[in-house]
């Protein structure tokens, strides 16, 4: 973990999440710089993914406060659906909307809920596409793709809505090892490019790397 | 062999009053079949909800349809009801009551089975992009349940074609009952007056409902891929 900057982009304090009579996190503080890249190594049902899913409020919490850029957003007033798109998730299922091609899955949260215009974002999407090497396939639709391209196309659709950190929740647990690659490729360059990211995983490549 | 069966059915109005009579039956099927898929849609997203009291609710006005005969329905708003509060039913109205009632019933058990069939995390991927609730309905999850019911409510559109045979009990005069009029006005002269009407009923319930079902496995292969 190292710093690049003060500027805290999540801090979590004192967080604990309960299920049921099993206290799943208990006491977590953990802060996230802007620039930082942090992975959380663990076998798995020890809570790594729960912590991520309470930080775009997919599991609430019962105790202990989260901050996104410094403004608690761990009380029940907390809107949702504004959060969300400043932390972008990727899922460890790949889940692309299978009734929409490529291009739609991408462009479905910027123009329908940051209303930005559609051309610009096309734009912006190409651009990611062509990073992440699939500017071929953005009129195919999920079905037609591997499980390294979907993934890569998930990673695009949730960072063409700018987001300020991006979690991943074991994004490469359910692929062929072949493709593993691909997508630990497309999060190192993210890395480098100086995007803040949380990444959760059992394995030791990301680590690594 | 003058008098044969197939002749009875181009003789004077015989064949443009079994047309008339399918029309009514294919209006009653139709009109009820397209309120009951919007309504049931509807009563399919009310079923889908978690809370257990509006479950046990919609689960038993489904169950009614499905344990109580489509008949017995007939007759209690045909005679029942009227009876009861002393108004008059028409029978074609009565039908298309217990024929929607019924229609909304089943399409909302199929669209709820298909929206509880998504995968958990079609929601979640919606959810964490930022949409709220209704357009996680509207964009990720209405669309693909939609795609899930079509082959479904096919073939409940053809049991419903096929049912309104029974609304002959409640006076109205549908393609059947026309049939049943002409063989039994003919049957002397026409020994077998009743293998020719009923075969072309037979063939005109065919020309209806084949193509659906045809058409929901067609549908069924192509979005199963």
């Amino acid at each position: 973990m190292s710093k690049k900057s003060e500027n805290k982009i999540i801090e979590i304090k004192n967080l604990h999440k309960i299920f049921g009579e099993k206290t799943v996190l208990k006491g977590i503080d953990l802060s996230i710089s802007e620039g930082e890249v942090v992975v959380l190594l663990g076998p798995s049902g020890c809570g790594k993914s729960t912590l991520l899913r309470t930080l775009n409020g997919l599991e609430k919490i019962q105790e202990g406060e989260i901050l996104l850029d410094g403004v608690n957003i761990s009380d029940s007033s907390s809107d949702w659906t504004k959060i969300r798109q400043k932390i972008g998730m990727v899922f460890q299922n790949y889940e692309l909307f299978p009734h929409l091609n490529v291009i739609d899955n991408i462009l479905l949260g910027p123009t329908k809920i940051q209303n930005r215009d559609k051309n610009e974002v096309l734009v912006q999407a190409e651009e990611l596409l062509q990073k992440v090497g699939l500017a071929d396939r953005k009129n195919a639709y999920p079905r037609e793709l591997s499980g390294g391209q979907k993934q890569r196309i998930a990673i695009v659709r949730a960072l063409c809505m700018n987001p300020e950190i991006m979690l991943f929740d074991e994004v490469t647990a359910s692929l062929d090892p072949e493709m593993v690659r691909e997508v630990l490729e497309v999060i190192l360059n993210l890395a480098k490019s100086g995007m803040t990211m949380f990444i959760v995983t059992t394995k030791w490549d990301l680590q690594r790397q | 062999m003058q008098n044969t069966g197939i002749n009875l059915i181009f003789e004077g109005q015989n064949l443009a009053r079994i047309l008339q009579g399918l029309l009514i039956t294919a209006r009653v099927a139709f009109i009820s079949i397209f309120i009951s898929l919007i309504l049931g849609f509807i009563f399919g997203l009310i079923y889908s909800s978690k809370n257990k009291i509006i479950r046990f609710f919609c689960r038993l006005y489904l169950e009614l349809f499905r344990i109580i005969p489509i008949l017995v329905w007939l007759f209690i708003f045909y005679f029942g009801f009227p009876e009861l509060l002393d108004i008059n039913i028409d029978g074609e109205v009565v039908a298309l009551i217990v024929f929607i009632m019924w229609g909304i019933a089943e399409t909302g058990d199929i669209a709820r089975g298909a929206l509880e069939s998504l995968p958990k995390h079609q929601r979640e991927s919606g959810m964490a992009i930022g949409l709220n609730k209704i357009q996680l309905y509207r964009y990720i999850l209405l669309p693909q349940a939609f795609r899930r019911i079509l082959p479904g409510t096919i073939n409940l559109a053809t049991r419903m074609i096929k049912t309104t045979s029974l609304i002959v009990m409640v006076g109205v005069m549908d393609v059947v009952k026309i049939g049943q009029q002409i063989i039994e006005s003919n049957v002397l002269k026409v020994p077998d007056a009743s293998f020719w009407i009923y075969g072309l009923i037979f063939f005109l319930y065919f020309i209806i409902c084949y193509p659906l079902s045809k058409y929901a496995k067609t549908l069924e292969n192509k979005w199963n891929k």
